[in-house]
């Protein structure tokens, strides 16, 4: 028989969420709502006027075939910084995992990126890729390879993935880790004694039991790559060389925060956050149906 | 009732000692310098705030230019707006169409009763912050024009003569080929390639940029920079990009490292780079006028500026506003100007101040300086030739950087890539005008 809590005062469940909810109506539904309102407006940067123009700004973003190619542009990169960020966090986590002496170093070590602002992680590794001064660069071309990101755009995207996967690693990690430490240990031994190679154990018994953490992470990095990513950008490309390297949520910012059309920024982030929404939808009904808990 | 007394003579009393203790008006003006340049503009704010006791100028740093105009739209919109903004030219427009937030510098004078030429100022710098009736809207505070940057070593090593003739295009043309062929790995580069390369350039061949004058009289401009003249330079500089004689660093002014670092023969960069290629580099180099078509008869008409200038935002108090107008005043000073303009490499604003810098023997101790002036100054402007006041012109800008890149890279033809920026800059523009009504 299930023990259940019963609340014997009717008001008192309500007050024990509403903190939550408070805080979720001022900081997500309030500014979501102004979002959507302001998308249907035209206004003036100051602020000072504005015009209700319905549905257009929405027209004008999806007749420019710039805005669309730039949804392109999100999936590649989003893909890539996932897939990036995971596999490696993963394949790291694995190895620290079995690391019985100074474990604790590794793992300090291996977190640390995760507190770099990712603007910084930017600079940083702008300085070590730009083209005539830096060292990566610089070595690229002692290879015989001439580094050019400043024109040539796989060169910026491969750039701009590396350096925003490479700060979600740490957290990565973190939860993988942590992921494998509570894989029981009998379990693997037992396959161990019945003649499992190491990576015949990983993919039968240990993958498996880690979907939870890599279906939570999957989300997160999702969500990571859509809307944290812009100060990555902004530092190292600026969208460019031409537009590819314009994410959906790095126009948002140009638009808005730089080009003042706030109208349009409006626009584009309400059709961001119905975009993540589906994606989320999915991910919840398709890919979790294969999470075992 | 004693008590709500007490509380009234205690309010009064603060309200009586922070009046002592300010007893000179605080003006904010916020700008967007850092470095040597934001060093020269808190020397300039001291020297005013020790001259005299009244008003008391702060200067806060807000970043970037777009990250400035961006606090002030944003401080405006919260009522927190500082008395002055320094507004890049390319905001011009967007200042100009916000009428309830800002305060002319005309009508700003006129109210404070401030002895105010406007003739005083350089008409060719001054013209871009004017109405086409001649109302002076902001102060120009920083502005330049580019020339052209020469490394001499450069130029005798590849068995040119370093004193050559680069006054046209095709010239500077066949100093690449021989610089290329002579093994140099960067013949050219450039800074800011939207200003120079296309708007410049329209003002110097006498070619518009944009109907409408430019977007000077009035807001249903068009770009324009996909005829002929333009097509014909960005296809000529795609080639050089394509045989390795330009070499494309980026959207900003990257080029200017390697330039000062003795790797390009040949850079295209605003006058005010002037004092930080005068401190690094370890070469012969000078400065000449940017390079024209022979070709296109017009040419060399006058080019135009770039920079900033100092707006004045509305909502504050009369004494305030004496203040500003005292300031912008004690910035014009001839004094004030020539350093500036001696300091920096940006143009003096006044007629005055040029004068001044002549009369100290400054050009011919540094021979280069003079020419971003007389560039500018050589002919009287025409519609082509007096800037530039076009709406939503930061993204406009971006989506040239990107059509541009699409040249350099060799993806599209000079006239697909303009014909292109011309049709999404227009949109943009149209927007502008709506929101403008």
């Amino acid at each position: 028989m299930q023990k259940r809590v019963v609340f014997n005062n009717r008001t008192l469940p309500y007050l024990l969420v509403a903190p939550q909810l408070l805080v979720t109506l001022v900081f997500f539904f309030w500014p979501a709502g102004q979002a959507i309102r302001q998308s249907l407006y035209l206004p003036d940067p100051f602020g000072l006027s504005e015009q209700f123009v319905g549905l257009e700004n929405f027209r004008f973003l999806l007749e420019d075939p710039y805005y669309r190619a730039s949804f392109g542009t999100t999936a590649i990169f989003s893909t890539l910084v996932t897939l990036t960020s995971m596999s490696i966090a993963l394949f790291l986590a694995v190895l620290a995992d079995r690391v019985i002496k100074g474990s604790g170093a590794y793992r300090t070590l291996l977190i640390w990126p995760y507190a770099v602002a990712p603007a910084i992680a930017g600079v940083l590794w702008l300085f070590m890729f730009s083209p005539s001064i830096g060292i990566g660069a610089y070595y690229l071309k002692l290879l015989g390879y001439d580094w050019n990101h400043v024109l040539n755009g796989t060169e910026a995207m491969g750039l701009v993935v590396v350096a925003s996967a490479w700060k979600q690693i740490s957290y990565n990690f973190l939860f993988f880790l942590a992921g494998l430490q509570a894989i029981p240990k009998s379990v693997i031994e037992a396959a161990a004694i019945d003649g499992a190679t190491f990576w015949r154990r990983f993919w039968t018994i240990v993958f498996p039991l880690l979907s939870p953490t890599t279906f939570f992470l999957l989300v997160i990095n999702v969500v990571y790559a859509f809307f944290e990513t812009f100060a990555v950008i902004h530092t190292i490309t600026a969208g460019g060389p031409r537009q590819d390297t314009t994410i959906l949520v790095y126009k948002v910012f140009a638009d808005g925060f730089v080009g003042q059309d706030l109208g349009s920024s409006a626009a584009q982030s309400v059709i961001l956050l119905f975009l993540v929404g589906i994606l989320t939808v999915i991910q919840f009904r398709y890919i979790e149906r294969r999470v075992h808990y | 009732m004693t008590r709500k007394l007490t509380l009234l003579a205690a309010a009064a009393a603060t309200v009586m000692m922070t009046n002592a203790a300010t007893a000179a008006t605080e003006i904010q003006w916020w700008h967007a310098f850092t470095g040597r340049l934001g060093e020269l503009l808190a020397t300039q704010i001291e020297t005013f705030n020790d001259g005299q006791d009244q008003c008391t100028v702060t200067g806060s740093h807000k970043g970037n230019y777009s990250e400035t105009l961006n606090a002030g739209i944003a401080a405006f919109r919260a009522k927190e707006q500082p008395h002055l903004l320094m507004v890049f030219e390319v905001g011009t427009a967007t200042m100009m169409g916000a009428k309830g937030a800002i305060k002319p510098v005309y009508e700003l004078m006129e109210e404070t009763g401030k002895d105010f030429d406007p003739d005083a100022y350089m008409g060719a710098v001054k013209g871009y912050y004017t109405t086409t009736d001649g109302k002076m809207l902001s102060l120009p505070y920083n502005s330049s024009t580019p020339v052209l940057y020469v490394n001499k070593d450069a130029l005798s090593e590849a068995g040119l003569n370093p004193d050559m003739d680069l006054s046209t295009w095709e010239n500077v043309g066949a100093a690449l080929d021989v610089l290329k062929d002579t093994g140099h790995e960067c013949p050219l580069t450039t800074a800011w390639q939207s200003w120079i390369h296309l708007e410049n350039f329209g003002a110097w061949h006498n070619t518009p940029f944009a109907t409408q004058e430019n977007g000077f009289a009035g807001l249903d401009t068009e770009l324009s920079f996909n005829g002929p003249l333009h097509v014909k330079h960005i296809g000529q500089m795609g080639e050089w990009a394509k045989d390795g004689k330009f070499i494309y660093a980026g959207r900003r002014n990257e080029g200017g490292a390697r330039f000062r670092a003795g790797e390009c023969a040949f850079f295209t960069e605003s006058s005010a780079g002037y004092a930080g290629v005068k401190k690094e580099a370890d070469f012969d180099f000078a400065i000449r006028p940017l390079p024209y078509w022979v070709a296109a008869p017009e040419a060399p008409q006058n080019t135009i500026i770039g920079g900033a200038s100092l707006w004045t935002m509305a909502g504050h108090e009369d004494e305030e506003y004496a203040c500003v107008a005292e300031f912008l005043n004690f910035l014009s000073t001839a004094e004030i100007q020539s350093k500036w303009h001696q300091d920096t490499g940006y143009l003096p604003i006044t007629n005055a101040a040029a004068d001044l810098t002549k009369k100290e023997g400054f050009y011919e101790k540094n021979p280069g300086t003079e020419i971003a002036g007389m560039q500018m100054t050589a002919k009287a402007p025409t519609g082509n030739s007096k800037g530039l006041r076009l709406g939503s012109f930061d993204q406009i800008r971006g989506l040239i950087d990107e059509e541009l890149e699409a040249v350099w890279s060799g993806d599209k033809s000079a006239q697909e890539a303009m014909d292109s920026a011309v049709k999404r800059g227009n949109a943009l523009l149209r927007r502008f005008e709506r929101t403008n009504k």
